[in-house]
């Protein structure tokens, strides 16, 4: 070894290992500026607008900022004694100011979030707040008893916190009181977690719906010579060309009551003509038409997978005196986990987020947690809990994830 | 053989076709003698695969008839045929350890679990392989794969075991060592061998006869030495090994022995195999090893020396004699060749029995 040195430095004397990192250095680089328009991209369309969206679900600053001064006084209420009359001037304050600058109606919809009915209250005492003398608390009280409650009290104080568990817990039909106690959302209030189980339960079905019907294909596809093999695979891949509203509409032309499948079930005299089945907007609806949506998700990675598994494992299967079951079932199907773990969490996933079929053929029992967070989004306008229950079904997505990954493993995973 | 017997496994008049136009096997006769190692060699698109697959029970023949230990086969599936078979991709599970492997037709055999590890651990001894019981298939090189997929087509004893060219993915040098290991086990345990291959060098080290396979029809079916030696007709001669050709319009023929004049009117003689009658065109062939470099030898010929390559122990030299320039000889090394110069005008010289006047064939 007495070219030792010769080995590990160049002639110029710099050696090996530094001159490998700065022509490394310049081919990361390169690598670097190629996906920098759509690194950037993603950061200010994609990942910046969803982490400021998520962070709405525990942020809620509107009160704090448009009601300082109650804000302020309320932070030293132990929230069981009845409020101060420094309490009560800062709120009169604060309400007077929140009039003259028009934002009283914003303060009303998030107190009335956290206790229904405060809205009226809010907007009530607010147009009168400028006539108010001290005792403020006795002004207050006088203009409508419901000040004199506690519980009042209680939702502004929760309401004025900037960092509030109310949304999260509200997604999954909890609240919190003003003593710092969890407590499950009133009966009739409770909506999100029966949700949630639905969205699962929905979701469940149609990977194994998808599976099921998607495996004998893929298996078919993967055995046939190549050119029939194409057809098949252009056939399947023939819905991704039609638009999604069109797929799902035809499902109402086929499964409504008056649908071509209730019309050939009355001619084949399976049901009578007084009794068709209803398979439209519910959650049958739903289940069909989402299994034929996500099915080329679950053909394909099987399909790739099987594409590369040589027929001779089989034959040597069965030229040990495997039967045509046993070598199926204990030599080609473990081949295929890859891609059957493939397809079923892609459609598992797709399918937990799914929204327009839902909400064009799930009538009232098919509809998924997107649906109501649709419908905090655009009607009742409350970002926040759309906020937290995003949050809540991607932390579901995750554990769905990281269970596949304990059980399959994400390594042993195949695409295509 | 020896003796007339009833062959283990029997072709009789076996045809294939896929296509229903083509026959890829074309009328195959063909016995197969218990303990015998018996190779299917010919270029690919021959018909030695499908024979194999037939044999096995992946295809079906489309007429005639094959048996089995004296028992036709048709309609028995592959999974009850209970042929040993080994795959040229090694065909070992990859989800199964080596051991999981071999016990899986042990398993499916429902052979008793002490039982197993038995004949698992006596098999692998075989192979030497015992210490990779517990390995994955991709823990191990390609020829620790072709032991344990050679292991698992014997360890639940089949007498018959099919091999489709399981060597065709080694590198030479491992190719060779393996050729001899395999020819070691089929001798030790005196199982029957069906070998296909496409390495003639592979045919003649490990078989006891070799078919040569050539569009759906057996061509030849004898002794490695026979194969080689006296091979029957110009497409076994020029697909096993290497030789010279000259061809020649036969002028007359007497006790075997036939008389042709070249293009350049030289008259040659050869030994009849299957050539044509008198006025008709013959080819001759002989091995380059069999051509002298001197006069000594009954036939002589004029040569012209146009190439010479040093190969070490032996140098290969390119002549043109007659009007074949790539007439071959190989020279042995010694003093002898160091004289040669290309270009250099010279005589060749071979004997009767070593040319073979065999029909001339495209």
């Amino acid at each position: 070894m007495n070219n030792f040195t010769e080995e590990n430095f160049s002639s110029d004397g710099v050696s090996l290992k530094k001159k490998l990192r700065r022509s490394l250095f310049k081919s990361k680089m390169r690598a670097f500026f190629l996906v920098l328009p759509l690194l950037a991209f993603l950061a200010i369309f994609f990942v910046i607008p969803i982490i400021n969206l998520l962070s709405q679900s525990f942020l809620d600053f509107r009160y704090a900022t448009l009601m300082p001064g109650s804000t302020q006084a309320l932070k030293d209420w132990d929230g069981k004694s009845f409020p101060t009359e420094e309490i009560a001037k800062a709120m009169v304050i604060d309400l007077i100011q929140a009039k003259k600058n028009k934002t009283i109606g914003k303060v009303a919809t998030r107190v009335n979030r956290e206790l229904s009915g405060t809205r009226s209250l809010f907007t009530k005492t607010a147009r009168a707040a400028n006539k108010m003398e001290a005792p403020y608390m006795e002004a207050l009280i006088k203009k409508d008893k419901k000040w004199e409650n506690l519980k009042t009290w209680q939702a502004i104080k929760i309401s004025s916190m900037a960092v509030t568990p109310s949304y999260l817990l509200a997604a999954v039909d909890r609240k919190y009181t003003a003593e710092g106690e969890i407590i499950q959302q009133d009966e009739n209030r409770r909506i999100h977690v029966t949700l949630f189980l639905r969205t699962i339960e929905i979701s469940v079905i149609v990977t194994l719906a998808t599976l099921l019907l998607g495996y004998p294909v893929a298996f078919l596809m993967a055995s046939l010579p190549l050119r029939t093999s194409n057809l098949l695979l252009i056939l399947v891949l023939l819905p991704f060309w039609t638009s999604l509203l069109v797929r799902t509409t035809a499902w109402i032309a086929m499964l409504q009551s008056s649908g071509v499948v209730n019309d050939l079930l009355v001619f084949l005299g399976v049901t009578a003509d007084d009794a068709r089945f209803s398979l439209i907007y519910n959650k049958t609806g739903t289940l069909i038409a989402m299994t034929h949506i996500l099915l080329p998700f679950m053909i394909l990675p099987i399909y790739s997978v099987m594409k590369t598994i040589s027929p001779s494992f089989v034959m040597a299967a069965k030229s040990m005196g495997a039967t045509n079951w046993t070598a199926f079932w204990r030599v080609y199907f473990p081949m295929t986990i890859p891609g059957v773990g493939a397809g079923a969490i892609l459609v598992f996933i797709l399918a937990i987020g799914y929204y327009i079929t839902p909400a064009l053929v799930g009538g009232q029992d098919g509809q998924m947690i997107s649906n109501i967070i649709d419908f905090h989004m655009r009607s009742s306008l409350n970002w926040n809990l759309a906020a937290a229950l995003g949050l809540v079904l991607l932390i579901f997505i995750l554990f769905f994830f990281w269970l596949y990954d304990r059980f399959v493993g994400i390594d042993n995973m195949k695409l295509g | 053989m020896k003796e007339k017997r009833e062959g283990f496994v029997v072709f009789e008049n076996v045809q294939k076709t896929y296509d229903g136009n083509e026959l890829v096997v074309k009328n195959l006769n063909l016995e197969i003698f218990k303990g015998e190692f018996l190779t299917m060699l010919g270029p690919s698109g021959s018909g030695k695969t499908t024979c194999l697959m037939m044999l096995a029970g992946f295809e079906s023949s489309t007429h005639g008839e094959i048996r089995l230990g004296s028992k036709p086969i048709g309609n028995i599936p592959p999974h009850k045929r209970g042929i040993g078979m080994v795959f040229q991709n090694y065909a070992l599970f990859p989800h199964m350890s080596v051991g999981e492997n071999l016990a899986f037709p042990l398993e499916v055999r429902k052979i008793g679990k002490s039982f197993r590890e038995e004949k698992i651990k006596r098999v692998l001894e075989i192979v030497k392989m015992t210490d990779f019981i517990n390995r994955r298939p991709a823990q191990l090189s390609g020829g620790q794969q072709q032991r344990i997929a050679l292991a698992r087509s014997l360890v639940f004893e089949p007498e018959l075991v099919l091999m489709d060219e399981p060597l065709g993915a080694l590198d030479k040098q491992l190719r060779e060592h393996m050729q001899y290991e395999i020819k070691h086990i089929h001798e030790q345990l005196g199982v029957t061998v069906v070998y296909v291959t496409h390495d003639q060098s592979e045919a003649l080290t490990m078989s006891d006869r070799v078919a040569v396979f050539n569009e759906g029809v057996v061509q030849q079916l004898d002794t490695p030495v026979n194969i080689y030696e006296k091979p029957l007709n110009s497409f076994v001669a020029q697909f096993i090994g290497e030789n010279n050709k000259l061809v020649g319009t036969i002028i007359k023929e007497s006790k075997g022995v036939v008389q042709a004049k070249l293009r350049n009117s030289k008259q040659i003689k050869g030994i009849r195999v299957n050539s044509g009658k008198e006025g008709t065109d013959a080819l001759f062939s002989i091995r380059p090893e069999r051509v002298f470099l001197d006069k000594k030898n009954s036939e002589s010929i004029e040569a012209q020396v146009l190439e010479l390559i040093y190969l070490g122990d032996h140098v290969r030299c390119r002549m043109k004699v007659a009007d074949n320039e790539d007439f071959i000889l190989k020279i042995p090394n010694s003093s002898q060749t160091t004289s040669l110069r290309v270009g250099q005008k010279t005589q060749v010289s071979w004997r009767v029995e070593d040319c073979r006047a065999l029909d001339l064939a495209n």
